[in-house]
């Protein structure tokens, strides 16, 4: 960094701009009042002195820990007259969420015929809520999107610090003082308070690997709707390989594009699982700082561990000391005769509250359910 | 703001700063001496994020030292309102002055009695006031994330103009926006609006050499040996990926605790006896006992 600064003044700004755009393509949102604030900083700093540029930027471009790494990558590149080496793959094409596609071959001109059926919509509903979101065929995939936009999943309560006037409940003695002081003293009514309740957090980790595949998309709709429901309140995480926060991405509003910009954000999409160690980067960068203290921790995945099982059960005992309630939820669960027998799974259900599945609508409703009353 | 009112103790470069504040005993690095100049220059509130016991408050406290100017603090913690942040109106004061008043008859002018009621003496100035009333100062807030998301859009306002608008009083706007620290822990992502008015710095923990001289600066009684014996032992702590790996306040206090019992110099016994000092959790006390005091040993 302490390299020679080939600069004259003058082009400071040109110079400011074209490192913010590099910055942009590497990942970190570099919006315009910070590369102003970027300009007013070199302003105060020797503008001739990388290391004062590279402070510079980084105090005023970069908003959290995950900003850093690219910051620094980008930075040596740019200044070091390289070509920006692109840390997030923005470029390759992102995996196809799995609605757009059928994932079993479909039965070639059958599927016209089953868009007909669909005709008689209500009772079609009724039947598309209970199928296995696995086993459906694109048109109907498109119908059950429609049906989870309609999803509003209910955010559980927990009992505030502060109290509130209430018809029931304990004495509150400073109302019950100014109502007496308006009677002219005397104390004709008892006036209450109860404790106000706000929303827990919910915090969902999706398993995106390849043998969740079918199910992921749908889970990711879910966790859509819960985002969309409470923003301030709902994380998600997607799970695999390595832990990736796509709580930002699916703030938006439109479903499609919020599942778009999430695709592109998960690096690791269908491919293997290591549940525990990506399970311990989640309780070590986020769940124990507090994202998961006293919060409703909802894991998606069907237990398959490449990784070490014992480790697994360990982080989910940690996890479970943290949250308000541990659900699990297992796409293969809601078929018959399924046994918990996966190693990975074996090793998380003693410290899992709620072991429900997710394969269908009507399964997801009930999620949502459970979720709001865990 | 005005360029003209910038009070003399205000240090020429970030370099002069952070000479400043190591002679306070605050060592800083390069980093944090720019982004701790570039918020006393550009007027910018300092977001600081980093681990637990890393120094982000001791820095506000060292600043208020360096440029003289008194410290204001705001603790945050859930359910922080208004009321306690800015300012309240001292109820029972108000109803002693108008009891007061009955009792002298002085019935002349009920709206004249009405406006000496909001009277600055019956406000209760919070912190935040107050940082703004005794301009130029420092003003702390700490932690945050612990406060919620309506406190953020609050804060905002107040960061971006310095100025506090009271109904019956009037605006109270400072003469030299005061130095703002914010720290957070992270327990939750601060709102992006609030970071973008900020300076961003992530505080790591301090390199080897680093520690020793602050270690040496804040335990004068410590050895030298000793001094960096802990040090060196607390980095290897660092990374054996621990629930909870000792900040630098954890250093201090096991440096104390071995200097309490006696120690000259660390030994394996001593240290496992202390370790109490450093870990916080079972498991990792567990995982460190596991893999044997020659862990520590040192030098």
């Amino acid at each position: 960094m302490r390299g020679c600064w080939p600069l004259t003044e003058r082009d400071v700004v040109d110079t400011v701009l074209a490192f913010a755009r590099t910055l942009r393509h590497a990942g970190v949102p570099a919006s315009p009042d910070r590369v102003e604030a970027m300009l007013a900083a070199v302003a105060h700093l020797r503008v001739l002195d990388a290391t004062d540029v590279y402070w510079a930027g980084r105090l005023t471009l970069c908003g959290g820990p995950d900003d850093l790494d690219r910051y620094d990558a980008a930075f040596a590149a740019f200044f070091s007259g390289e070509r920006p080496r692109v840390v997030r793959t923005t470029v390759t094409v992102p995996p196809r969420v799995a609605a757009y596609a059928p994932l079993d071959a479909g039965e070639g001109e059958g599927d016209d015929g089953e868009a007909l059926d669909l005709a008689a919509r209500a009772s079609a509903d009724e039947l598309l809520r209970h199928r296995d979101v696995a086993a459906l065929t694109a048109v109907e995939r498109e119908h059950l999107r429609r049906l989870f936009a309609l999803l509003v999943p209910a955010a559980p309560l927990r009992p505030a610090r502060r109290r509130t006037p209430a018809a029931r409940g304990a004495v509150h003695p400073a109302r019950t003082v100014r109502r007496a002081l308006r009677d002219g003293g005397e104390v004709s009514r008892l006036m209450r308070r109860r404790t106000r309740r706000r929303p827990r957090r919910v915090v969902l980790l999706v398993d995106v690997s390849g043998s969740m595949a079918p199910y992921a998309d749908a889970l990711l709709r879910f966790a859509h709707a819960a985002v969309r429901a409470r923003p301030a309140t709902t994380e998600v995480f997607t799970v695999g390989t390595r832990l990736t926060r796509l709580t930002r991405e699916l703030r938006r509003r439109d479903a499609e594009q919020a599942l778009a910009a999430g695709a592109r954000a998960i690096p690791d999409w269908s491919g293997g699982t290591r549940l525990g160690e990506v399970l311990k980067a989640f309780l070590d960068r986020w769940g124990q700082r507090g994202t998961a203290r006293g919060a409703v921790v909802v894991v998606c995945s069907d237990g398959w561990e490449r990784g070490d099982a014992a480790l697994l059960g360990e982080q989910m005992a940690r996890l479970r000391r943290l949250a308000h309630a541990v659900v699990w939820v297992n796409p293969h669960k809601g078929r018959v005769g399924y046994e918990p027998l996966a190693g990975g799974m074996r090793a998380a259900l003693p410290s899992v509250d709620h072991f429900v599945a997710g394969h269908s609508m009507a399964a997801f409703e009930e999620l949502s359910r459970v979720i709001a009353h865990a | 703001m005005l360029p003209g009112v910038s009070e003399p103790t205000v240090p020429g470069s970030p370099a002069e700063l952070g000479a400043a504040l190591e002679a306070t005993g605050y060592l800083p690095d390069d980093g944090l001496a720019t982004a701790a100049y570039l918020a006393l220059v550009m007027h910018r509130p300092l977001f600081l994020e980093g681990e637990a016991g890393v120094g982000k408050t001791a820095l506000a406290h060292a600043l208020a030292q360096v440029t003289g100017r008194p410290l204001h603090r705001l603790q945050c913690y859930e359910g922080l309102e208004a009321s306690q942040a800015l300012y309240d109106w001292d109820f029972g004061r108000q109803l002693l002055h108008l009891r007061a008043a009955e009792a002298a008859h002085a019935n002349a002018d009920t709206a004249a009695l009405e406006a000496s009621l909001y009277d600055r003496r019956f406000l209760l100035a919070r912190p935040l006031l107050r940082a703004l009333e005794d301009s130029p100062s420092v003003l702390l807030i700490d932690e945050v994330d612990r406060a919620d998301d309506e406190f953020e859009a609050f804060l905002l306002e107040i960061l971006s103009d310095f100025t506090i608008s009271i109904p019956e009083l009037g605006t109270v706007r400072a003469r030299t926006p005061p130095l703002v620290v914010l720290t957070s822990n992270r327990t939750r992502e601060v709102h992006d609006a609030l970071k973008r008015r900020c300076l961003y710095h992530w505080l790591e923990h301090p390199d080897f050499d680093r520690e020793v001289a602050i270690l040496r600066r804040r335990l004068p009684e410590v050895t030298e040996s000793l001094a960096r014996q802990v040090a060196r032992a607390t980095a290897t702590l660092r990374t054996l990926d621990l629930l909870k790996p000792p900040g630098i306040a954890e250093a201090m206090d096991w440096a104390t605790a071995l200097h309490t019992l006696g120690a000259r110099d660390m030994d394996p016994e001593l240290a496992a006896r202390t370790l109490g000092a450093v870990l916080k959790y079972r498991e990792d006390t567990e995982r460190v006992q596991a893999l044997g005091a020659g862990v520590l040993a040192v030098d």
